[in-house]
Parts: C-alpha cells; sequence; structure tokens
C-alpha cells in the first residue's frame, strides 16, 4: 500500500513540476505537429498511404525521445536524485512514478497527434491506437531507466537516443505492423510481449541504475 | 592445476590447431556444394562466426548478471572484455554475410536475411554501450549501468528475432533461403570443428584481454602506492 502512494506522490511531483514550469509538454506537442508538416513534404506524391503511416510511428518514437530526454533534468540540475535515492521507499518506485508522468505527456502529445494525423494524411483504425496504446507503455518504461543512465553519463542527452533507437525496433515493427496489416493481433501480441518482459527487467534493475 | 595456472597457454593452443583443422578440412577435403560451388564455403566461417558472437553477447550478460546479484570482484571487466569480443565477432558476421551475399545474390546488403539484420540492430545496440560505458566515470556506478544494458542486450536478441521476422510479411513478402534443406555428414562434421576453432579463438582471445587489462589495473594500483 505505502508502495502505490510513493508511487503516486512521485508521479505527482513532476505532474506538477510540469504544470507550473511548463517546459516539456508545450515543446513535444510542438515539435509532434511540425515533424508531421516536415513529413508531408518528405513524402513525394506518388508514396502510398502505408508510408505516411510509416512516419506516424517515426514521429512518435522521437517525440517520446524530445520527452525522455527532459525526464530527468530537473532531479540533475538540483540534485535531487540522490535525495530520492535516500528517501525511505523502494526505488522502483522512483522509476514507476517517473514512468506514469512520461506516459502521461506522451498521451497527451499523442491526443493532438493522432487527430491532426489523421486531418493531414489518412484516417486511424482501432488497430493504430490499439498499437500507440501498447507502444507507449514499452517507450515509457524502457525510455525512463535509459533516460536514468544517460543522466548518469557526461554525455547526457546525446546518449540517449543511441540507447533508445536499438531497443525501439520491435516497437517500430509492432506498431507499424498493426497499422498497416489487416490481421493486427501477432503485432498488438508482439507489443504486449515487449511491454511485459521490459517492464518487469527496467522494474527489477532501476536500482542499480541508481546506487552504487 | 597446470591447466588452471596456464589457461591462456592451452586455449591459444587449442584455438592454434582447431582454425588450423578446419582451414584444411574447409579447403581440402569437404566436398563442393552442389548449388553455390566455392562460394559456397563462406558458410563455414559465417554461421561460426555468428554463433560465437551470441555466445560471447550471452556469456556477457551471465558475467552482468553475475555481478548485480553477487558481486564477485571482477565480473564487470569479464562482462565488457566478453561483450567487447562479441562486437567484433558481431562484426565479422556482417562482413562475410555481406561477402556471402554479394557472391550468392548479386548485391553486398539485403534486408530479407533475418540474421544480417538481427545483427546489425545487435551491432548498433552494443556499440551504444561501448558509447555509453566509456561516458560513465570508472567506478560502482558504471559497472552497475554497464550490467544492466548488457542484461538489456541479451533480451532484446529473441525479441528483435520475432520482430525481424514479423516486419517481414509487410516488407518483403518473399522468403529467401540461402541454403539447401539438408547439410551432408561431412558438411555437417567441418562445420562442428569450424564452430569449435571459433569458440575456441574466442576463449583465447577473451583470456589475453583480460590478462593484459588484469595486468594493466595492478601496474596502476602499484604506481599508486609508490607515489
Amino acid at each position: 500500500m505505502t508502495y502505490i502512494r510513493d508511487v503516486t506522490a512521485l508521479a505527482r511531483k513532476d505532474l506538477l513540476l510540469e504544470l507550473r514550469a511548463r517546459d516539456t509538454l508545450p515543446a513535444m506537442l510542438l515539435f509532434v505537429v511540425a515533424a508531421l508538416v516536415v513529413f508531408h513534404f518528405a513524402l513525394p506524391g506518388s508514396s502510398s498511404q502505408l508510408a505516411s503511416k510509416g512516419l506516424l510511428w517515426v514521429a512518435i518514437i522521437f517525440t517520446a525521445l524530445l520527452g525522455l530526454a527532459r525526464a530527468f533534468a530537473a532531479e540533475r540540475e538540483q540534485g535531487l536524485l540522490d535525495g530520492l535515492v535516500l528517501a525511505p521507499c523502494d526505488r522502483s518506485a522512483i522509476w514507476l512514478g517517473k514512468t506514469f508522468a512520461m506516459l502521461m505527456f506522451l498521451v497527451l502529445a499523442e491526443v493532438v497527434a493522432l487527430p491532426l494525423y489523421a486531418l493531414f494524411y489518412s484516417g486511424i483504425g482501432w488497430s493504430t491506437i490499439a498499437g500507440v496504446a501498447l507502444a507507449n507503455l514499452g517507450i515509457c518504461a524502457v525510455g525512463t531507466l535509459l533516460a536514468a543512465m544517460a543522466a548518469a553519463s557526461r554525455a547526457r542527452e546525446l546518449m540517449l537516443p543511441l540507447l533508445f533507437l536499438p531497443l525501439a525496433v520491435p516497437i517500430v515493427v509492432g506498431g507499424v505492423g498493426a497499422s498497416v496489416v489487416a490481421a493486427s493481433g501477432r503485432y498488438l501480441a508482439l507489443l504486449a510481449v515487449y511491454d511485459a518482459v521490459f517492464a518487469i527487467i527496467s522494474w527489477a534493475s532501476f536500482e542499480y541504475v541508481v546506487t552504487e | 592445476m597446470w591447466l588452471r595456472n596456464n589457461a591462456l597457454v592451452a586455449s591459444a593452443g587449442a584455438a592454434a590447431v582447431l582454425v588450423c583443422a578446419a582451414v584444411v578440412l574447409i579447403f581440402f577435403w569437404v566436398p563442393v556444394d552442389a548449388d553455390q560451388g566455392f562460394s559456397q564455403k563462406i558458410f563455414y566461417f559465417h554461421v561460426p562466426i555468428a554463433l560465437t558472437a551470441y555466445l560471447c553477447f550471452g556469456w556477457g550478460a551471465w558475467k552482468a548478471l553475475l555481478h548485480l546479484w553477487k558481486r564477485p570482484p571482477g565480473a564487470d571487466l569479464e562482462s565488457y572484455v566478453a561483450i567487447h569480443l562479441g562486437v567484433i565477432f558481431g562484426a565479422l558476421t556482417l562482413i562475410t554475410g555481406s561477402i556471402w551475399a554479394r557472391v550468392s545474390w548479386g548485391i553486398w546488403w539485403t534486408w530479407s536475411s533475418r540474421q544480417l539484420v538481427l545483427f546489425l540492430v545487435l551491432f548498433l545496440f552494443y556499440a551504444a554501450y561501448f558509447m555509453l560505458r566509456y561516458s560513465v566515470d570508472p567506478g560502482p556506478a558504471r559497472a552497475n549501468i554497464s550490467a544492466v544494458y548488457a542484461l538489456f542486450g541479451v533480451v532484446l536478441i529473441p525479441i528483435s528475432f520475432l520482430a525481424i521476422r514479423l516486419a517481414e510479411d509487410f516488407i518483403h513478402p518473399t522468403v529467401f533461403t540461402s541454403r539447401g534443406p539438408q547439410m551432408a555428414g561431412s558438411m555437417f562434421f567441418t562445420f562442428c570443428v569450424s564452430w569449435a576453432a571459433m569458440i575456441a579463438l574466442a576463449t583465447a582471445l577473451y583470456q589475453l584481454e583480460l590478462a593484459g587489462k588484469r595486468m594493466d589495473r595492478t601496474l596502476r594500483e602499484l604506481r599508486e602506492a609508490l607515489e
């Protein structure tokens, strides 16, 4: 019970910080809109609707990366992470709280991006929405852990895309497959397996990333 | 006892003998493949190297797990050296695979060979491992972070394999078969010898690299003690 309370308190802290400072979500929103506009010029007129579906997934991954790169910025600048690690709560609660906050940001960005995509390019089916929902979990779970790793390195923001993109290949395959193939069940299953496996190992290994 | 003290010498000797045996078997003994001709001989290098790379990644992840679990001294270094070798063997897999693709299909790269695509993803992943490792100051924090990332890698291998297989349905509907359904007995034997040679080579390199790194550390400690 205290675990759930810790997680909600930590997630609430991140959401409150964002509500007051507003430095991540507006950037993500603006980025995803700008990316969708740029894609119009990246796609030659004769390319199919399917190509734009693939680009939608590129936009989602990069928007998430933009937010994740800032995930531990406040903690780092204020030296807060040491305090959180010393707090009498399970370390994995820090990861879970941060993952929830990131998930919230990403979902809010997509609430704008998906209708805009439908307006600019083509309609979006339920399987795409299910794919996006499942992919969000995996992106935020893995991304938050990698963001903590990147925050510990000297290269910081530079490091995160390098760490994340090879791990995002199965997410892109599952997401694009769910969007473009009629029988989307297998791709959604791949996303679900990815989420389950990587959420468990991220949850179990976060403690080692922030402690010595 | 002798074996334990001279593991490097023993494995280097075994590697030398096995690699020579494998080369002799591949070029002078095993019959030329009926379909692909002489170029099929690269199979005896490409596949054993790829399997050895997997073994290196697996061994690196096992040492990483040991580091997080029981914290034996040196597990971090062993994990790093194993992954380092895995990346070298992985790069060799990409190169030999590319040569094989050029000879048999006329192209240097094909997205329809699952193994090659998987190795490209893994190569990128483990290249990022090095970037991460050299971007964190040496110490227990670096050991932990490297170990966690190495564990992610070994989980990524099967999931990526599954994903690449599924991706073929919307990227490449046709399936290439790169070799015949069955290997003759002599081919299988040559393949096994070649694989054993690659494993012995990897073991020898692993011990050599490890010995070098340990000596380096001892030297540094000695120097610090003198100052």
